[in-house]
């Protein structure tokens, strides 16, 4: 690939991860593969079901049991972290990968101060004094845009507007300076001229600290304005990477094509929207072959029997047989 | 062409007083939110009016009003005759296609109710032809109908639930946000699938949406809601091309587009005030940036302008200016 020789943050390599039940074993993510490098923000679409949230949590050690990681490898600054202990895992929770959950108000603590809330994090993660931990806090606030952050320090999260309380959330996954932060939908429950203001302070914070962020979201708009390179997932798979402008233009996928293609425009209007038939298939029936093959246009026999492999094209990463080249 | 409905003046209040025993304890007063505060607004029949705004403008409050689920406090919800004489029939499709089915009922027994309440058909054998009908109109196979709701994926449900608001003959449909739980690729079908009921049957629409994408999709007329209030209203395409109103600028320009990536855009750091206790006079005026005294004092009247359009704002010739200056530096 013709990418610049930086070693990346967080580092994915052919990530499974399974649910074993009672019906057999469902392969939730198959075969992921991707890395973001220092100071980028890596956006994840797909439809619900897909596997984006599932890749932010098994890069963050989270599954709920019984799921587990079935093979491939997380690697963290070079580090490998997907067989770490629960114990060990912890203190990279935090201190070296930041979340960010969607529902703010859910992943804050009611009973406890946003303040408190705070210097219990950075305390945690750094070796500070009561008073150092508060002065931190404040800063932080402040520098997520809280007015009056001093006042603030003191009240809880129901004394806070949706779009504030998002905002103290990412400050506190930024408490401990983490090299990489998780977003799992960070705007989908604000109102739009609220999810601006959180998008463009995301990409401010993202430039300040050279902090690299995974941005999961189902909103494609948001990927455009945020993110700069873009991982579009099926069915626990992945089908595209690559830079925003060339997935969002000229998109090498026909999934990604036909996703494009049923977001109605803003700026033109048409009669009929494309879309895309049928539905995303559930993960205990996945299709032989390519994932995509039963709603794809321009499948061939070759998709209905071989899984195609990530191929790289342009700057990106497809996998589709229609970019490796011969017959269908 | 006729207006297939027509709202006066509406209003609709809730009493979120606290129970009767703390406001006598803690000497609290009764309090109301006016969800709903003087609107007027009429559909065209055939037509499609879209209602957008943010969580809590009261867009969803008015399609209950106009359903009758809620009664108005103040004002009129005033229907055509439609084509039997009766004033036109009315059906909502609701935003959750996972909260608006009954999940212990049979499809067909869901999309048979109306048929059954209204005394539409005579026997049974009536009443499932037509309801195998309805499932071949939204796409599904009439097969379908002897599965529960939660053997259906979202974008299904939703066609299901449409089913049953046209089981009932209406010549009006109010939808409530009725994409805005699905995925895109599903929203894009119900979309093609409501734009070609619309064509086919005649149907009028009053749709309800936080997207503006969706909304331009759609409608042929759209009106901007904030705090209650209707702060603009005009045809799509002018509205897209010549915002008025300052809200219905700051709703344009923070909306994401996929088309134009990392878009420079200003952005203002304000947040929608509660509707518990509104600002005064133009209850934008804390979020705007044109605002003067007078509009903190005074609320500002509708006005009608010569494209069609209104907007409620003291300011709108400034803003003008202001976008032309804007259009000229760049």
């Amino acid at each position: 690939m013709s990418e610049p020789k930086t070693s990346p943050v967080l580092d994915v390599r052919g990530l499974c991860v399974e649910f074993p039940g009672r019906h057999g074993t469902v392969a939730a993510l198959s075969d992921v593969s991707l890395s973001i490098r220092p100071g980028e923000i890596l956006g994840v679409v797909g439809e619900s079901g897909a596997g984006k949230s599932m890749t932010g949590l098994a890069v963050q050690g989270l599954l709920e049991p019984p799921g587990r990681i079935s093979g491939g490898e997380v690697w963290l600054s070079g580090r490998r972290i997907d067989q770490l202990s629960d114990k060990d895992m912890q203190s990279v929770r935090g201190r070296q990968i930041g979340a960010i959950f969607q529902d703010p108000l859910t992943s804050l603590n009611p009973l406890f101060t946003v303040g408190a809330q705070l210097v219990e994090t950075i305390r945690l993660h750094l070796k500070l004094s009561k008073q150092g931990a508060k002065d931190r806090a404040i800063h932080l606030l402040k520098e997520v845009g809280i007015p009056a952050p001093e006042a603030r320090f003191d009240h809880y999260p129901h004394q806070f507007s949706g779009g504030m309380r998002q905002r103290v959330v990412i400050a506190l996954a930024l408490a401990a300076e983490p090299k990489l932060i998780i977003a799992d939908e960070p705007t989908t429950a604000l109102d739009v001229s609220i999810q601006a203001q959180i998008t463009s302070l995301l990409r401010r914070l993202c430039d300040d600290h050279g902090t690299s962020v995974m941005l999961v979201t189902h909103d494609m708009g948001v990927i455009a304005e945020t993110a700069d390179r873009v991982a579009v997932m099926y069915a626990g798979r992945l089908v595209e990477i690559g830079p925003v402008e060339e997935v969002l233009r000229n998109a090498r996928h026909p999934y990604t094509r036909g996703l494009m293609g049923s977001i109605p425009a803003l700026g033109r209007r048409v009669e009929r929207l494309n879309q895309i038939d049928g539905s995303m298939p559930r993960l205990n029936a996945i299709p032989r072959g390519c994932a995509f093959n039963p709603r794809c246009p321009e499948a061939g026999r070759r998709c209905r029997e071989d899984r195609p492999e990530p191929t790289p094209v342009g700057h990106g990463v497809s996998a589709c047989w229609l970019n490796a080249g011969g017959v269908l | 062409m006729s207006d297939a409905l027509t709202v006066n003046d509406l209003t609709c209040n809730f009493d979120v007083s606290a129970p009767w025993l703390n406001r006598v304890l803690e000497r609290k007063p009764r309090q109301f939110v006016r969800a709903v505060d003087d609107i007027s607004f009429t559909v065209p029949m055939g037509g499609c009016l879209s209602l957008v705004g943010e969580s809590g403008c009261g867009k969803s409050t008015v399609a209950r009003l106009v359903t009758g689920l809620y009664r108005a406090s103040e004002g009129e919800v005033r229907f055509a005759p439609g084509r039997s004489g009766e004033p036109l029939s009315a059906q909502m499709i609701f935003q959750d296609p996972f909260a608006s089915l009954n999940p212990r009922w049979r499809v067909k027994n869901i999309i048979a109710e109306p048929l059954r309440e209204l005394k539409l058909r005579n026997s049974d054998a009536e009443v499932m032809e037509r309801v195998g009908e309805l499932l071949r109109i939204v796409g599904l196979a009439p097969s379908d109908g002897s599965k529960f709701p939660h053997e259906f994926s979202g974008g299904q449900r939703q066609r299901i639930s449409i089913a049953r608001a046209l089981a009932g003959e209406p010549e009006f449909l109010v939808c409530d946000e009725p994409t805005s739980a699905l995925d895109v690729s599903v929203q894009a079908q119900i979309l093609n699938l409501m734009r070609k009921l619309q064509d086919e049957m005649g149907l009028t629409y009053l749709f309800i949406s936080h997207d503006m994408s969706v909304v331009r999709h759609m409608s042929d007329r759209i009106a901007v809601m904030y705090l209650g209030r209707i702060v603009e209203e005009a045809d799509t395409e002018t509205l897209f091309a010549n915002p008025r109103h300052p809200y219905t600028r700051l709703l344009l320009e923070t909306i994401p587009d996929i088309a134009e990536p990392k878009r420079q855009r200003s952005i203002t750091a304000s947040e929608v005030p509660s509707p518990l206790n509104p600002p005064s006079g133009c209850t934008f005026h804390p979020r705007c940036p044109l605002a003067d005294a007078r509009c903190k004092s005074e609320r500002p009247a509708m006005r009608s302008f010569a494209d069609g359009s209104r907007a409620a704002c003291h300011r709108v010739e400034e803003a003008a200016a202001a976008t032309t200056k804007a259009t000229q530096a760049a």
